[in-house]
């Protein structure tokens, strides 16, 4: 067993874990963050995706005890007293989610890719969310969410988001 | 899936990682991005009993030209390559291979030491460094030695990397003048190994005959393979529209592709013959 010190969401913690644990269940279970999904678990779908040291990071392919001494991020440190973040927002207004299980992987990984590129093409997004699967909303409506929390976030006017229909 | 038990060490330096692996025996592993080895060990396809993780230690990430070569550092990420203003500039082949290379969030992880170190002819790495001629340097508590990447592949996940040694940098011969580099592999969807890829380097002298070239071939060979009789076939030629056909041929015949869910041998040796004869054009146009 071995002593990780890491920062959650702004919150100093100290957990005990098997050198084996992986980071994804001790989130899960031992720090009882449920949203961080399990999808595939073989690295694929995304849906476990967190933000560790500002990286996007499949947290079913981490170990816990990797996780010394770094800061991580999850869904649950997204809003704050003020309200959503602004991908949260992005997701709510142009329905970017169904079943909301890839959601929070895909709004962690998309923080990374607009942190880095604040006006992505929708190519650049639909390559940005490669490694996240969702397999209710066809992806259009994710771009578009991505598009608007973009928009949001360099203080650009909001894109409309009003339903296309083709 | 969690992996089997073992023992965790972090160290801080490189000699401590020597006496770690010493220590630790036959059964320890190195632990750097983690994306071949922990997926490896939740299938239970790997079980060391000591994992000794290198990320602690720095001044093993770089990417830098110096003394002719371009040098990586073994634990640089797949995603420091592609925002590197140096590759984007002058090593399009990284660009081509990096974006192909699984998805963002992997090669936030996944080291180029690791990817050649783990041995395996479906990783892209192996077949770019085959083309670009490319040494690899390790070390060891007795100091570094440099082994060609022609000679540092034997066998399924079996490389030059001793028991106790560390593959620490990855050098490649400048790019120089007048020559051009590509790479593509054919992927039934993003992030999945390759159904067939092909690296290419070609360079010529003022006169448009070819003076250089290197092939390596992705995941159609039980080891990375390079391409002789397809090289030799465009070193002396003016790359005519024959030559590369020549040459792509030539691929296609000399690879050793197996029938699996990606495709039937006959489908993936016309896939590295089109390939190959698009990279080499591709190539040519980047001189
Ligand atoms: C979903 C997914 C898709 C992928 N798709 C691709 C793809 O399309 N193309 C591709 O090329 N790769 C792909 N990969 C593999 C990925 O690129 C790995 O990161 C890479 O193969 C290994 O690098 P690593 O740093 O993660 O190594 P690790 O997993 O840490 O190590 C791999 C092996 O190499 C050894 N090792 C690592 N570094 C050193 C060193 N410096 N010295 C000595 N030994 C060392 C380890 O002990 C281990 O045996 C994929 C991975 C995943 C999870
Ligand atoms: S659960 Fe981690 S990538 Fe699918
Ligand atoms: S909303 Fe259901 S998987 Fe994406």
């Amino acid at each position: 067993m071995r002593e990780v010190r890491f920062k959650i969401n702004g919150e100093e913690k100290v957990v005990t874990v098997e050198s084996r644990t992986l980071l994804v269940h001790m989130i899960r279970e031992q720090l009882s963050m449920t949203g961080t999904h399990i999808g595939c678990d073989t690295s694929s779908c995304g849906a476990c995706t967190i933000l560790i040291d500002g990286k996007s990071a499949k947290s079913c392919t981490l170990l816990a005890v990797q996780a010394n001494g770094k800061e991580i991020i999850t869904v649950e440190g997204l809003a704050t007293a003020e309200g959503l973040h602004p991908i949260q927002e992005g997701f709510k207004e142009n329905h970017g989610l169904h079943c909301g299980f890839c959601t929070p992987g895909m709004m962690l990984r998309a923080i990374e890719l607009l942190e880095k590129n604040p006006d992505p093409t929708e190519e650049e997004i639909r390559w940005g969310i490669s490694g996240n699967l969702c397999r209710c909303t066809g992806y259009n409506n994710i771009v578009k969410a991505i598009q608007y929390a973009g928009a949001k976030m360099r203080g650009a006017e909001l894109p409309s988001t009003e339903p296309e229909f083709v | 899936m969690i992996p089997e038990g073992f023992s965790y060490a972090v160290p801080n330096t490189l000699d401590d990682a020597f006496t770690l692996l010493k220590e630790f025996g036959e059964d320890a592993k190195i632990l750097a991005g983690g994306h071949s080895l922990i997926p490896m060990m939740k299938l239970r396809f790997a079980s060391p009993t000591h994992l000794v993780d290198i990320n602690n230690i720095p001044g093993l990430s770089y990417i830098k030209e110096e003394g002719g070569y371009l040098k990586i550092g073994a634990m640089t990420r797949e995603a420091d390559l592609e925002e590197s203003a140096l590759i984007k500039k002058k090593y399009h082949i990284f660009m081509d291979a990096t974006k192909l290379i699984a998805d963002p969030q992997v090669r936030n992880f996944g080291t180029v030491g690791g990817n050649i170190a783990h041995g395996d002819a479906a990783n892209d790495h192996p077949a770019v460094m085959m083309a670009l001629g490319a040494e690899v340097e390790i070390s060891s508590p007795s100091g570094k030695r440099t082994v060609s990447i022609d000679e540092f592949f034997f066998g399924f996940y079996t490389t030059a990397v001793q028991h106790g040694e560390i593959l620490t940098e990855i050098r490649i011969p400048a790019i120089g003048e007048r020559t051009g580099t590509a790479y593509h592999k054919l992927e039934r969807k993003v992030g999945d190994y390759a159904t067939a890829g092909v690296a290419v380097m070609v360079q010529t002298d003022a006169s448009g005959v070819c003076t250089k070239a290197g092939i390596g071939l992705t995941n159609v060979n039980p080891l990375p393979l390079r391409a002789k009789r397809s090289e030799e076939a465009l070193v002396g030629s003016r790359l005519t529209e024959e030559d590369i056909a020549k040459a792509a041929q030539f691929a296609a015949e000399d690879c050793n592709p197996t029938d699996d869910l990606r495709g039937s041998e006959e489908f993936k040796r016309d896939m590295v013959r089109v390939i190959t004869k698009r990279m080499i054009n591709k190539a040519i146009s980047r001189i």
